[in-house]
């Protein structure tokens, strides 16, 4: 446990019957940090997030929040958690009012006390307030129940998946709102599929299958793809996926938009490859070495170099 | 000469005095992946309903796969597919089960559908799966087989609402070389997605807001249109004009 650590995980396990959803977790997020689980669908980032909350017991493991252990001291940790499920946590038949008083008064406060800190983001949503959550847009659910989270002025702030399922202007918005968060010196761990989301956090963890993969500061993950990257652009895409896959020097070829990115294998690269697509009838090939994306990254982290035979994908 | 397969003119739909669709006039060509995009509430599901069948414009011209949206709403239905992220296999079913209710569904003789099982489940390295229940599959087999269920009676159109959400990088890729795919053999792949990225793998791209298109083109048209970085950036500007 480092120095103003807010959270400490240590060998935390967690098994639903056969499945280990989480093995062996180990990680510290340290006080005013925005920290975010990157991961599909299935990794374990809810289950952890449950455990972190004190709705889950961990099987294995050490959980300490705040100075305190997840499971012995779970009545003081619910006072100063804020918890933003990854399904919504509004009272759909209340009106934005009330779901914002009771979520006050459950916590043994009032809106006023703690309003300076749900200003900007209610501020939104205030013209409506005498309507029921059920009757918003998705944009305004998620800035409802946000000001839920918050209205008992938390140490730590956890937000299961925020913004699944938003589009990303709302996206665009609600990074925002957590960003000036940061001046209350607010603690947030935060969980999305949105790789791209990754560059808003201070700190990041890729999780896949149970385990973390990875834990840095976003910039440094980029920093951790090892090899040689590079993009090749065709107009007949389907048909450059399958000549760069093809080609025996190819180690992985993904489709990263408009281009293909591919790594060879050894890193080894010339001019065989622009020889070899012209030969295939590509005519307007381009090829240029690339710098790797958080999205590189997790695909090398999932997928280790190739010894031997050709992969397929 | 481009093969038009869906062809809007001055689409209109309200609800009351609401207006979903505020004229939409586009065309989607035959083997295409077209993104259609927007913000939440812009009015894409309005027009994928009315494209697919299920509702009828309140004016304007739909033409879909040659049929007509108001008029043979039943004739356009059979020659598209539908998936979307939430639901669109039977999960108390196995695998080849669902796949005989949705070719059943689509009127294909039983020999096709044995046929068409086979080389499916080949296709996807699923043959092991075949008599699994859907419920214990990986979310990612289920998208790819969702996917390959929704063009098994080879539609003109297959519309696909959200494909992706939710999988890993890997899966995505795999999910988007089915698509090439799909659209490689001429079947025109109609999209949406919250992620911004993927409207790059698109051939063109529409952008919704308020109930209008108000931008198509390329991915690169449009980045090159709005002096963009990246199709966020592009969609951005476009749903919140005077901000950022």
């Amino acid at each position: 446990m480092t120095a103003n650590s807010i959270i400490s995980v240590s060998h935390l396990s967690k098994s639903f019957g056969e499945v280990n959803a989480l093995k062996d977790i180990s990680f510290d997020v340290g006080e005013g940090e925005v920290f975010g689980f990157i991961g599909p669908d299935g990794a374990g980032k809810t289950t952890l997030f449950r455990i972190i909350t004190t709705l889950l017991l961990p099987d294995e493991g050490e959980v300490t929040i705040l100075g305190l252990d997840c499971v012995k001291g779970f009545r003081e940790l619910r006072k100063n958690i804020g918890y933003m499920p990854g399904r919504f946590s509004l009272y759909m038949d209340l009106t934005v009012e009330e779901n914002l008083n009771f979520y006050a008064t459950v916590f043994g406060t009032t809106v006023r006390e703690n309003y300076d800190l749900i200003a900007d983001i209610y501020a939104h949503i205030e013209p409506f307030r005498k309507r029921p959550a059920g009757k918003l847009s998705g944009g305004m659910k998620q800035k409802l129940a946000l000001s839920c989270a918050l209205i008992h002025k938390p140490a730590l702030l956890v937000l299961d998946e925020p913004t699944t399922g938003v589009d990303a202007v709302s996206r665009a918005e609600f990074w925002e709102m957590l960003k000036k968060l940061k001046k209350y010196h607010i603690t947030i761990l935060v969980s999305t599929p949105y790789m791209d989301e990754a560059m808003r956090c201070d700190k990041v963890a890729l999780i896949q299958e149970g385990k973390i993969l990875s834990v840095d500061q976003p910039e440094r993950i980029t920093d951790g793809f090892s090899r040689r990257l590079f993009s090749v652009r065709s107009s007949e895409k389907y048909k450059l996926i399958r000549a760069l896959r093809e080609f025996p020097l190819t180690d992985t070829a993904y489709p990263f938009g408009d281009s293909v990115h591919v790594t060879f294998r050894d890193d080894h690269y010339d001019d065989t490859l622009y020889r070899y697509l012209t030969a295939a009838g590509f005519t307007d090939v381009s090829i240029g070495e690339t710098r790797a994306g958080i999205e590189d990254r997790f695909l090398e982290l999932m997928t280790p170099p190739l010894q031997g035979s050709n992969r397929t994908l | 000469m481009k093969n038009t397969v869906i062809s809007v003119r001055n689409l209109v739909k309200k609800f009351g005095n609401f207006i979903a669709n505020d004229n939409l006039t586009f065309e989607v060509y035959k083997g295409e992946i077209f993104g259609f995009l927007g913000a939440n509430g812009a009015g894409k599901t309005t027009a994928i309903r009315i494209l697919s069948g299920l509702s009828k414009p309140t004016s304007g011209e739909v033409i879909v796969a040659g049929f007509d949206a108001r008029k043979q709403p039943e004739q356009i239905k059979k020659n598209i597919g539908y998936m979307c992220q939430k639901f669109s296999l039977y999960e108390d079913l196995t695998v080849k089960e669902n796949i005989m209710l949705y070719g059943g569904i689509y009127g294909m003789k039983k020999q096709l559908i044995r046929d068409r099982t086979r080389s499916l489940l080949e296709r996807l390295q699923f043959e092991e799966y075949g008599d699994r229940l859907i419920a214990a599959l990986p979310l990612g087999l289920k998208q790819k087989l969702a996917f390959s269920v929704a063009v098994l009676h080879e539609p003109k159109i297959v519309f696909l609402d959200e494909p992706t959400g939710g999988v890993d990088p890997i899966t995505r890729r795999q999910f988007w070389e089915m698509i090439y795919e799909t659209a490689a053999r001429g079947i025109t792949v109609f999209v949406t997605t919250h992620y911004m990225d993927e409207a790059e793998y698109c051939d063109r791209v529409s952008i919704m807001n308020e109930g209008k298109i108000e931008a198509l083109d390329t991915p690169a048209g449009l980045k090159k249109q709005y002096q963009a970085g990246s199709i966020e950036e592009v969609f951005i500007s476009i749903a919140r004009p005077g901000k950022n």
